[in-house]
């Protein structure tokens, strides 16, 4: 904190370059996935971002369906979609189906994953989810101030290079550490910074080999649909929802559009 | 085209479940071990908690006192009522402000405006005495408690009281078969239930979503609690010395209000194991962290997000019904209005259920808002008993300054103490405000939940207005 006057001459807290549209979303150049836990802030950073005042509580499960709002930064345009909060992308709930119907078949160019800092072991199982079907994340540590509160320390590095993306502290209800989220946003956004996200690596043999044979009937069936090999292992842990979905050949349709968004 | 796709989409399956087979069935928990296992890794590498003994964990002593087995109902009904208390009390200033700005002065300069240009009677009658007054009496009426009681329930909300009167409530709901978070969405009830109908969003599954639709007319809401409030100090605050009236008036009101969480549980219990069968969904619902809540913020957003929302929704409604109310007060068949004929028509229908015929054409007409039902019942007692020197003429509501002048009236119009307890169970007991009426359509897409939610309670009430008026004819004749 004694050397925040060091940081506002940083570019990255160049306050001017950072221009809230709300939800004028038209031509945008990129778009964000916000995802996250139920009650880590997702929609205090979602409003911090687009300048919206979508209704925050502090109770799980507000945001019941996606809301989507814009901003500029740096002369780019950004689209942020606020997912439903959820503790995984496993089982399936509406909520869970949304969030990572989007995150899987939406294709958003950053995925923000919002984090409680106070609870961060049980956080980064979702976090780790959302890695195994995206290749650009951006974990926003937040709730940094109730941590430090509690004596929680994070190596906010050490866990950057675990996860192989940005990792960001904030603390979003005091509007700290939004300029560093939006740096970040942009530097995976544009490619600067090349993700090497964790991946799960106790997969045996005969298991990628199963995953490899389905992906080539998936490839035939559903030509140009993403993550295959994650569709493939749901596929062949018995889903069910998935397994509808290719019953129905409604897979191949999937799309952002779909998915549904309300207010 | 379709029917090569069905086979391919077989084909994938059929391999899906043979390579299942080979790789044995436990797959699904390695692949979710693996990933608690890598969270578990990463968190120990990176976070360090310091003399974790030294600091006091305020959030599990305070859950101690709230959740508790003892403690918990109280503290929640307290805090309840001191909410609606609060809000009745202060509402009453601006209210009084707005309807003297709205009522009082601006009115008048309408009405003097519309003669001065050469309105007919009936243009500046229908237009301002009809739409003008009926839009600001729900203004003036509804805009100060609801701009109290949401921020107040939203600091709560953000504080993170709201998910604890959920796990208090959840096992008496779960023994209804209905969900537990229907708790929040009843709470939310208690301001307004257009707004309760759009917060059972929160619900996942359909049939309990459902159940907390139709049930959460059952909460009385802000707009019937002035209508509570007055009739139980006219006619239950009477039988005792002035001294008790207060607490015993409140008390009733009260009584009335658990009354509906009571039926809420009922009726959802009986939905639950009739035409909503099911069992109750598990949900984990995870006590966040009490923070300390944002006031400004929270303001803002509850002002904008629900009380406009809900307040834009009733004036909408409020127009047409203001020229409605205007209309069958002047419509003249013969030699009586419409509202006379209606009124000496259902007269001996509503007697049956101790009400009047006034009280069933004020809550037809008056379907807007909840709010209008007594200046409305005020205005058709004083044409169907023709009490001189009171009132601003046919089809103008108004309300009295004071509780002796209704009393008047009311009395003047044949009512009793039979007459107030039915009404205040009635008023409890009947058809959503066609806001929320609008808003169940809105959320259920389905008109035949929509016609449910709408006609259990009237026929509820019916019963219930039946079987005290005859209980009552036994005893006290």
């Amino acid at each position: 904190m004694s050397n925040q006057h060091n940081c506002e001459n940083c570019p990255v807290h160049h306050k001017e370059n950072l221009i809230r549209l709300g939800i004028a979303m038209d031509k945008v150049d990129y778009v964000i996935a916000l995802a996250g836990n139920p009650n880590t802030g997702k929609s205090t950073v979602f409003n911090n971002l687009t300048g919206l005042r979508q209704h925050t509580g502090n109770w799980p499960g507000k945001t019941v369906t996606r809301a989507e709002g814009g901003f500029s930064y740096n002369d780019k345009r950004y689209k942020v979609v606020d997912l439903p909060g959820t503790y995984s992308l496993l089982s399936t709930s509406t909520d869970e189906e949304v969030a990572r119907n989007f995150i899987l078949f939406g294709r958003p160019d950053v995925t923000v994953i919002v984090a409680d800092a106070t609870r961060l072991e049980r956080n980064l199982n979702l976090v780790l989810q959302i890695l195994e079907i995206t290749d650009r994340a951006v974990l926003c540590l937040n709730l940094m101030d109730e941590a430090k509160r509690n004596n929680i320390e994070i190596d906010e590095r050490t866990l950057s290079k675990e996860l192989g993306i940005p990792v960001i502290p904030a603390a979003a209800r005091q509007k700290e550490g939004m300029m560093e989220l939006l740096a970040a946003i942009e530097e995976v956004a544009s490619g600067r910074y090349i993700c090497k996200p964790h991946r799960i690596k106790s997969r045996s043999a005969k298991l990628n080999h199963a995953i490899d044979s389905l992906v080539g009937k998936l490839k035939q069936q559903f030509p140009g649909l993403p993550n295959l090999n994650w569709v493939a292992l749901r596929l062949l842990e018995g889903d069910q929802g998935m397994i509808d979905a290719v019953n129905s050949g409604e897979l191949g349709t999937l799309s952002p559009s779909l998915i549904p968004s309300d207010i | 085209m379709e029917n090569k796709e069905k086979v391919s989409g077989e084909e994938i399956l059929s391999l899906a479940n043979t390579l299942r087979w080979d790789l044995g069935m436990n797959l699904h928990d390695t692949v979710t071990e693996s990933i608690y296992e890598g969270a578990s890794k990463i968190a120990k590498k990176t976070v360090r908690v310091k003399d974790e003994k030294s600091s006091v964990n305020w959030d599990l002593k305070i859950d101690k006192v709230v959740t508790s087995k003892w403690l918990g109902f109280p503290i929640m009904f307290f805090l309840l009522a001191l909410v609606f208390w609060i809000t009745v009390a202060a509402a009453n200033i601006p209210s009084g402000w707005i309807a003297s700005l709205l009522i009082d002065t601006l009115h008048p300069i309408l009405k003097n405006g519309a003669a001065a240009i050469g309105f007919p009677w009936w243009l500046s009658g229908v237009l301002i005495d009809g739409a003008y007054l009926s839009v600001a009496w729900v203004v003036s009426v509804m805009l100060p408690p609801m701009a109290i009681f949401f921020p107040m329930f939203t600091l709560l909300e953000d504080f993170g009281y709201l998910p604890r009167v959920a796990f208090n409530m959840d096992s008496l709901f779960r023994k209804a078969g209905a969900h537990g978070k229907q708790a929040l969405t009843m709470s939310m009830g208690f301001g307004c239930n257009a707004a309760g109908v759009v917060a059972t969003r929160v619900i996942d599954s359909p049939r309990e979503r459902l159940i907390a639709i139709i049930t959460n007319n059952f909460s009385l809401c802000n707009g019937r609690w002035p209508t509570q409030i007055l009739i139980a100090t006219i006619f239950i605050g009477g039988l005792v010395s002035s001294r008790w009236a207060g607490i015993v008036s409140a008390g009733a009101v009260v009584g009335v209000a658990v009354l509906g969480i009571f039926f809420s549980l009922v009726v959802s219990w009986a939905l639950s194991r009739s035409v909503l069968k099911g069992e109750a969904s598990a949900f984990s619902l995870e006590l966040p962290p009490y923070r300390p809540p944002r006031i400004l913020q929270t303001l803002y957003t509850s002002l904008i997000d629900r009380t406009i929302f809900v307040l834009w929704r009733a004036v909408v409604f409020a127009l047409p019904a203001g020229i409605l109310i205007w209309l069958v007060a002047n419509i003249h068949i013969g030699q009586l209005s419409l509202a006379e004929w209606f009124i000496n028509w259902s007269d001996p229908f509503a007697m049956l259920f101790g009400l009047n015929g006034v009280i069933l054409l004020a809550y037809i007409i008056a379907i807007p808002a909840n709010e209008i039902v007594i200046p409305t019942v005020l205005m058709l007692t004083v044409i169907s008993s023709g009490i001189a020197g009171v009132g601003a003429g046919d089809g103008v509501m108004f309300e009295l300054d004071s509780i002796a002048d209704t009393e008047r009236v009311l009395r003047a119009g044949g009512w009793t103490l039979l007459t107030g307890i039915n009404l205040m169970l009635f008023s409890l007991l009947h058809n959503p405000c066609s806001t929320t009426i609008y808003t169940i359509y809105k959320e259920t897409k389905s008109v035949k939940w929509t016609m449910i939610s709408t006609f259990l309670p009237i026929v509820m009430g019916f019963a219930i207005c039946f079987f005290t008026t005859q209980v009552w004819r036994l005893l006290v004749k």
